[in-house]
């Protein structure tokens, strides 16, 4: 051999989704928020053209599907410019709304420019209880009329709601309301406890017996009524087997960017320190899905330890989340303590036995201080 | 304890006209080749058979028809076309995929 051969990268997937977190603002407080507890500012926010860029970027990488999200992406003024954006570059575009400011002047026009599908948050099947976790007066009354808007335009519609201990009893009772309002899909997601919910996470833990009442219910209902509503339900990790593959593994399949154009593998990648993050201001989406450190840090498989590193279900899994390894065990290389095959598993038994016991605690809000914790925001 | 709970899927009425319901969309994967199914949330990566099938579900055509054009394409028994295509259309519609109008 002469003149070494350049080496041809190890074959790297493209991704297929986006999750653009458009903007951090949100009317709403939702105490299992999955926004950073440092949350960005508007100042900051990328502009139109950034996001464009992005988009355009995105859709030549490979990416299939855009998930516009925030906070609000109805803060944004330009969220028709984006979906009109999308659509043009052939993305299939998911808006991921809490509903507040989606007047019907805006639901027709995204309608217009293109949208795929809306995502709209419940936080509750009774109203008072939604409102009170959602930190908003009226924000469920809202929701009913943006939901009947969107159906009305011809939108497909998603329900989504986190379950946590204030409506974990009433877990069925969200199904259903999807199905009367006209929604093709649910989702029923037990909380996951990084980021806000982490710091929330004595107020929102249900205890064990309540979770698996809640997820028979789901069941239940998911069988009864296929067909009319397709049902997807997150079972609560903390009492689960096995780790979920956490964004289908690690720089594998999913890209996040946030409002101020950091590049993330996953949301709530910025809770692990050490990480060097490369910003869409800088560089080319490409460039960054394929070199930035934080995507290459956990990678693939070969950044594992044990019990993962000799696991045959480490390609299926790929350990879990890497967060919630830190968070529990100190090291995000470890396997996610909710493995029954960690060496940390009883940290889990002892967190929910700890944090299920007597009186749930207040919520912190996010974006507001203690003080401010009235729920009149509207 | 997220496994779907099987039920039979019953069959489909051969005069209904099966389409592709908004949200959902027919996509060639330009950069790894093939076609998918976008949907909410989902994508579906499709074989040759199911991607003849779904161009064919535009509203117009009822389920008789598809299966008469597929049986002539591809010259094959109209019994099997028949049945293939009511599995795998029956999957889609009771993951509302698939409309039937």
């Amino acid at each position: 051999m002469s003149a070494p051969a350049p080496v041809p990268p190890p074959s790297l997937p493209a991704p297929i989704g986006l999750l653009a977190e458009l903007t951090h603002r949100c009317p709403l407080g939702c105490p299992y928020c999955s926004n950073p507890l440092e949350l960005d500012g508007r100042e900051g926010e990328l502009g139109t053209d950034d996001w464009r860029r992005v988009f355009s970027q995105a859709a030549a990488l490979g990416v299939m599907q855009v998930h516009l999200s925030g906070g609000e992406p109805a803060a944004r003024r330009d969220l028709v410019d984006m979906v009109a954006h999308c659509a043009a570059v052939g993305l299939y575009t998911n808006l991921i709304t809490s509903g507040i400011g989606l007047t019907p002047k805006l639901v027709a026009a995204l309608s217009e420019a293109g949208l795929d599908h809306v995502q709209l948050s419940i936080q509750d099947a009774d109203e008072d209880s939604a409102d009170r976790i959602a930190g908003y007066r009226g924000a469920s009354a809202r929701k009913r009329e943006v939901a009947a808007e969107v159906v009305r335009a011809g939108l497909p519609l998603t329900v989504n709601a986190v379950i946590h201990r204030a409506n974990v009893s009433r877990a069925g009772a969200v199904l259903e309301r999807a199905i009367a309002w006209g929604a093709r899909r649910v989702e029923i997601a037990h909380a996951q406890y990084y980021g806000w919910a982490r710091r929330n996470r004595a107020a929102l833990m249900p205890t064990r017996a309540e979770a698996v009442a809640a997820i028979g219910e789901i069941e239940r209902l998911k069988a009864a009524h296929a067909g009319t509503i397709v049902v997807d339900h997150v079972i609560p990790d903390y009492h689960a087997r096995y780790p979920k593959a956490c964004m289908g593994g690690w720089g594998r399949r999913l890209i996040n960017v946030t409002p101020t154009g950091r590049v993330l593998p996953c949301h709530a990648a910025e809770s692990i320190p050490g990480l060097e993050f490369w910003t869409v201001r800088d560089r080319a989406l490409g460039d960054i899905w394929a070199d930035s450190p934080a995507f290459r840090a956990y990678r693939g498989t070969d950044w594992m330890v044990e019990p993962c590193r000799s696991c045959p279900r480490k390609g299926v899994d790929f350990g879990g989340c890497r967060c919630q390894a830190l968070a529990l065990t100190g090291d995000a290389r470890n396997a996610d303590p909710v493995c029954h095959l960690s060496p940390f598993h009883d940290r889990v038994d002892t967190i929910v036995l700890a944090e299920t016991e007597g009186p749930a605690a207040a919520y912190a809000y996010r974006g507001r201080s203690p003080a401010d914790a009235s729920i009149d925001r509207s | 304890m997220t496994a779907d709970t099987p039920r039979p899927t019953p069959a489909l009425d051969p005069a209904g006209r099966p389409t592709l319901p908004r949200g959902v969309r027919l996509k060639h994967d330009e950069l790894r080749g093939g076609w998918v199914l976008l949907a909410p949330e989902r994508l579906l990566k499709l074989d040759a058979v199911s991607v003849e099938v779904l161009k064919r579900c535009t509203g117009e055509a009822s389920l008789d028809a598809i299966v008469d054009d597929l049986a002539a394409a591809f010259a094959a028994p109209r019994e099997r076309i028949a049945a293939d295509v009511d599995a795998m259309l029956g999957g889609l519609v009771a993951k509302r995929l698939v409309d039937m109008r």
